[in-house]
């Protein structure tokens, strides 16, 4: 993996980094100061009887107040801008890296894991920034304690630091079996969410057998199985407070007892006793507010990490080092595969094996096979989702890697199985492909779609509201709106991948008669599992396991190939005799 | 529902682990008296520390020992206190999660199917969650905080009044700072939850269809919406995370107050010889301590109010109507196969009628296709026959004249094997989804059931065959192999009767003619009623029914239907129209 350092985006806060930490000392030192100044208010002005000398010492304290509070503001606000900052430029880094991404590196990652990366994580790693800028505070409080306790007194410092070990001590010990233990009682927590799911997901099924009460109890286990983490966890974590609340108390106990000594020897004075049982009472705080520290960063780090294992990988499909877009060869066919080889995986078995394909511009092609045929994985590699491991692979003559990735995708009309819309108005869904398409455009893909009728009844026509994913509308609909989304940018080649699926035989027909009238000269490449959907084509490429085992027309195809045979037979019988 | 009301449905939730609430609240009294009372201790221990060669010893050493006694006993109790509520909290979620999860198992269909499933899970999950954290986690941080506070008064008043009144009146001021503060925050914290929300719907969307993005070079414009959504959130983030750090320094600031003021007002005291040395210093313990539980119970109000919001959800979860109960128990046995249809009417929605005077007799055996182009509402009549929904008029028989009202639903369902075009697995092993009807399966019975649904070979190659985990996501076996999974777990039950909805559409159809094979088999002398697509099987059948917008318009066999030259012959014909010569 390429070194990647995620703090070069902290550049920018140069300032605040340094500046932060700073007002935040300074407001520890005065916070260190103000035992040390009723120390001397006990000493000094009650000894002497001097009032006008607390007044003094107590204004020198609300002043040390109000420097402090302006302190920790300013630290505080310069944290929230790099912090703050930081997340935002990541987030641009990051979203813009996965544009760049690869389908083979989508694949792997995987979408939900992206997302995850994209917000969660980076929340993390900007929190992690803020409480690192704040939290020098932490730290500088203990040992200031500390060695504020030496030029005290150097003997009763050794209580400090016996006392500073045992919270250390026990914040390590009690930490580090909670903090595993709570990723435990996530996971066990996810696992309940996971049954809730798949219960209001398969609800029918559930009914359909009578299994609620075997749910209620897989669900009751998993909800035991949480509890008892949690309470577990619970118990370990409550020894915390009690235990370091000890600590601190005993060692104050300490304090009198070996400070009634020193002050017996006339080595120390009352005042200064209380001093060091202040300071004994800061370190517990800081100590705490350390270890929260500790949690925060680990989780903050990791995250980071998260982010920068996306941020380090390079794109495996790598645009051409020239912005030129090549001139095509005349006459050349607008699709060539030749002797072309794919994988996913680069030890797994090849995908596609041996594929030559000549497509001329204009013609329609049909590509039919079962379910893991390479239908979908043959028609991702033309618009250079991926690319092909083996072979060549030529549009208009020209290697496709010689494509701009823009100038090669803008010509390309893909149709995915999945229709899936974006939440935004119809409208804003037709210029996916062409941001600037008029309604004169859009309204004549959704004709050709067979969209336009039922766009029309909308009482809002193209300014209907779209949810995420389309959920507001039917499968059909859905899917008659994507391929008129592919069609508005009149691609040279159109790709529909299985995608009239959803759509009953009517509209389906319906959908090709319209491609072929009015979208002449476009090239059409249509995958399905239905023969009937191709039959019509100029020629027809039946894949089987990869191989391309048959190529021909409808006719010639169910004299040659076997394959193709079997799939007719399945579809049709006698149904055509008796139109 | 009021406030008062939730707070009270809580309690009886805790009812059963009452013993140990009581055992925590007192522990939280005990433990808060001994912890504001070694401040005192130490104050009387100091004061018998003088100058040089004038220390009480003895008097020391007892109060140290009294002291260190209250240390353990203080400890002891803060330990208790964690313990009990700890358990209190846990098992009261865990009670008040299994209610609601159960009554998702009784609530009727239409609440499952007219509300978002994410916002049900959340309600079970992240609700649930939100009430341990907030709502019994803030009870007891909000009664030892008042403990707390009003303890302290006491102790100090009992040294000392005039300070005590100096103390009680900056108090107002930690609350102004505090309130202030969480007004703020509040207001700020809601459009930044706003603003991430939006964004991570953006994010969800753009990312998940990354492939969508790709096909359209949608790149450029997605990253510049990005920008947008992100510098806001930027503005609003640095507000918010300002506002909320403003928290601790300001509280420090309030705190600092009290104590140079019990400082001075003390050291005033002592120099008239009111106040020892001791006594200033446990006063100063003590104004260290006394502003910490308002700002804290600032934050638990607000956590308290957002414990009471999930609260108010689940409990609104758990008062939903449930399923009518079975109204006799009668338990129907044995099906004959025979299902008779008489006059049915239903809407899901009152304002628009589905079905209208739908009668249908099928016998034994028969087989039924439901036709019809997309979303015309074909799922419709399954949710009817499985009682999914009840009929709003008329009524649905078994065996000739037993209205499935009248028998339990569990035994009406047990008559039929469903394969729905959703295909759900659950996060289990292969075997244990395939034997999912009937968990007591011989392993011998579950691969002739794979076999009968051509998906033993499939399995077979799995990485653990049978034991292959199904992953969450089914990301390890396609579309197509799921469905084949659907079809074993019924071709292992032999029911009476089948119901088939769409279930062949995502396997090749070179897998499918097999399957169509093995159905057939199977469908012999067994009634079932099949929503499709495919001619074949519609061909078949012995009555079609067609339906459009939902409503059944035509009813009767392939050639019937063709004769009769209406939708169907329309339908059917459309699929042979050549697109290349229209």
């Amino acid at each position: 993996m390429q070194k990647f350092r995620l703090l070069r985006y902290l550049k920018p806060y140069k300032v605040n980094i340094i500046l932060g930490p700073i007002f935040k000392l300074t407001e520890a030192v005065f916070e260190l100061i103000v035992p040390l100044v009723m120390a001397s208010i006990i000493d000094v002005g009650i000894k002497n009887a001097d009032k006008a000398y607390v007044f003094k010492m107590g204004g020198v304290m609300v002043l040390l107040g109000v420097v402090g509070l302006i302190c920790a503001l300013t630290c505080q606000y310069m944290a929230s801008v790099a912090s703050q900052g930081f997340g935002t430029q990541v987030r641009n880094a990051l979203f813009s890296h996965i544009n760049t991404l690869s389908h083979a590196e989508i694949d792997q990652i995987g979408t939900p894991s992206l997302i995850n990366r994209l917000t969660s994580d980076i929340d993390r790693a900007q929190h992690g920034v803020a409480m690192t800028i704040r939290m020098v505070r932490a730290p500088f409080l203990t040992v200031g304690a500390i060695i504020m306790s030496m030029t005290i007194d150097l003997k009763m410092s050794i209580i400090f630091i016996i006392a500073g070990l045992l919270i250390g001590l026990i914040l390590y010990l009690i930490m580090s079996r909670t903090i595993p233990l709570y990723q435990v009682v996530q996971k066990k927590l996810d696992k309940t969410s996971l049954i809730t799911r798949e219960n209001l997901e398969g609800v029918r099924v559930i009914r359909a057998f009578s299994k609620q009460e075997n749910e209620q109890r897989r669900f009751g286990d998993a909800n035991e199985d949480l509890t008892k983490s949690a309470v577990w966890v619970g118990k370990i974590s409550a020894l915390l407070n009690p235990l370091t609340y000890s600590v601190v108390n005993l060692g104050i106990v300490a304090i009198i007892w070996f400070g009634a000594l020193q002050v017996n020897a006339g080595q120390l004075t009352q005042g200064k006793i209380l001093a060091l049982a202040n300071y004994m009472s800061q370190i517990l705080i800081a100590m705490i507010a350390l270890a929260n520290f500790v949690v925060t960063l680990t989780k903050a780090i990791a995250s980071g990490t998260r982010v920068k294992e996306i941020l380090a990988i390079s794109p495996s499909v790598q645009a051409p080092n020239s912005s030129q877009v090549p001139a095509p060869v005349p006459g050349a066919p607008i699709i060539c595969f030749s002797q072309v080889d794919f994988t996913y995986h680069t030890t797994g078995e090849n995908a596609l094996n041996d594929i030559n394909l000549t497509i001329l511009p204009g013609q329609t092609i049909g590509v039919i096979g079962g379910t893991g045929s390479g239908k979908s994985t043959l028609v991702n590699l033309i618009p250079r989702f991926y690319d092909i491991t083996h072979g060549k692979l030529q549009i208009n003559g020209v290697d496709i890697k010689e494509y701009p990735f823009e100038a090669l995708r803008k010509r390309i009309g893909m149709v995915p199985q999945r229709a899936v819309l974006f939440n935004g108005t119809l409208r804003e869904n037709m210029r996916w492909a062409n941001e600037n398409a008029t309604d004169e455009q859009i309204w004549q893909a959704l004709d050709i779609a067979q969209a336009k009728e039922f766009v029309q009844k909308l009482p809002l026509g193209l300014n209907s509201h779209i949810e995420q994913g389309g959920k507001n509308l039917s499968g059909g609909q859905r899917q008659r709106l994507t391929i008129a989304r592919a069609l508005v940018n009149a691609p040279d080649i159109l790709i529909l991948d299985d995608s009239a699926s959803a759509l009953d035989f009517a509209t389906d027909a319906a959908l090709r008669k319209a491609i072929a009238r009015q979208s002449k000269g476009m090239t059409v490449i249509m995958v399905s599992q239905r023969a009937n959907t191709v039959r019509w084509a100029d020629k027809i490429v039946v894949l089987d396991d990869g191989h391309i085992v048959g190529e021909g027309t409808h006719e010639e195809l169910l004299q040659t190939c076997q394959a193709y045979r079997e799939i007719c037979q399945s579809q049709q019988d006698e149904g055509e005799g008796e139109k | 529902m009021k406030k008062q009301s939730i707070i009270l449905r809580l309690l009886q939730f805790a009812r059963p682990h009452i013993g140990y609430l009581a055992v925590g609240l007192i522990s939280a009294m005990v433990s808060v008296g001994l912890m504001l009372y070694t401040p005192v201790l130490t104050g009387n221990a100091i004061d018998h520390i003088i100058a040089q060669g004038n220390v009480d010893f003895a008097a020391i050493g007892k109060i140290l020992i009294l002291l260190a006694v209250s240390i353990a006993l203080g400890s002891l109790f803060q330990w208790l206190l964690s313990y009990c509520t700890n358990i209190v909290t846990f098992q009261t979620i865990r009670d008040i999660r299994t209610a609601a999860f159960d009554k998702l198992n009784h609530v009727p269909l239409k609440y499952i199917d007219s509300n978002k499933h994410g916002q049900i899970i959340s309600r079970v999950v992240n609700d649930v969650e939100q009430i341990s954290d907030g709502l019994l986690h803030g009870f007891t941080q909000l009664f030892t905080g008042v403990v707390t506070i009003l303890g302290t008064i006491g102790f100090m008043a009992a040294i000392d009044l005039k300070i005590t009144l100096v103390v009680v009146l900056i108090t107002p001021l930690s609350m102004f700072v505090a309130s202030f503060i969480a007004k703020g925050c509040h207001n700020m914290f809601a459009e930044q939850s706003a603003t991430r929300g939006e964004m991570t719907a953006y994010v969800e969307e753009l990312v998940g269809n990354q492939k969508l993005v790709k096909t359209f070079c949608y790149e450029d414009r997605a990253q510049e919406h990005f920008e947008e959504i992100n510098n806001r959130l930027y503005t609003c983030g640095v507000k918010a995370q300002f506002y909320s750090a403003m928290a601790n320094p300001a509280t420090r600031f309030v705190n600092g107050v009290v104590y140079a003021a019990v400082g001075i007002t003390g050291a005033l005291s002592a120099i008239g010889g009111g106040l020892s040395v001791g006594q200033i210093s446990c006063f100063l313990t003590y104004a260290n301590q006394y502003t910490k539980p308002f700002n804290e119970i600032t934050n638990v109000i607000t956590e308290l109010q957002t414990a009471l919001a999930s609260a108010k959800r689940v409990f609104e979860l758990l008062d939903e109507e449930v399923e009518s109960p079975d109204t006799d128990n009668a338990v129907l046995t044995e099906s004959d196969g025979s299902v008779k249809i008489e006059h049915v009417h239903f809407s899901y929605d009152p304002a628009r009628t589905l079905i209208k005077d739908f009668n249908l007799t099928a016998h034994n055996g028969q087989r039924i296709a439901i036709v019809g182009p997309t979303g015309c509402g074909k799922t419709t009549l399954i949710n009817l026959l499985m009682r999914f929904y009840d009929v709003n008029k008329g009524r649905i028989c078994l065996n000739g004249d037993v209205d499935i009202r009248t028998i339990t639903r569990n035994s009406l369902r047990s008559q039929y094997g469903m394969v729905l075009q959703d295909t759900w697995l659950f996060s289990g092993t292969v075997r244990e989804n395939i034997a999912y009807g009937k968990p007591d399966a011989s392993d011998e019975e579950i691969v002739e059931a794979a076999k009968l649904a051509h998906a033993h070979s499939f399995i077979k190659r799995l990485p653990q065959g049978y034991d292959t985990p199904i992953a969450e996501d089914g990301g390890n076996i396609s579309q197509g192999q799921r469905q084949l999974l659907c079809i074993a777990r019924i071709m292992l039950t032999h029911p009476k009767m089948l119901i088939l909805d769409e279930a062949t559409s995502s396997i090749d159809t070179r897998t499918e003619i097999r399957i169509q094979k093995a159905f057939d088999a199977m469908m012999q002398n067994r009634t079932s009623f099949v929503v499709a697509h495919r001619l074949s099987t519609i061909r078949e059948a012995d009555v079609i029914l067609v339906m459009r917008d939902g409503e059944i318009v035509e009813q009767g066999s392939h050639r019937q239907l063709l004769k009769q030259n209406g939708f169907y012959a329309k339908l059917y014909y459309s699929q042979f129209e050549n697109s290349l010569e229209p």
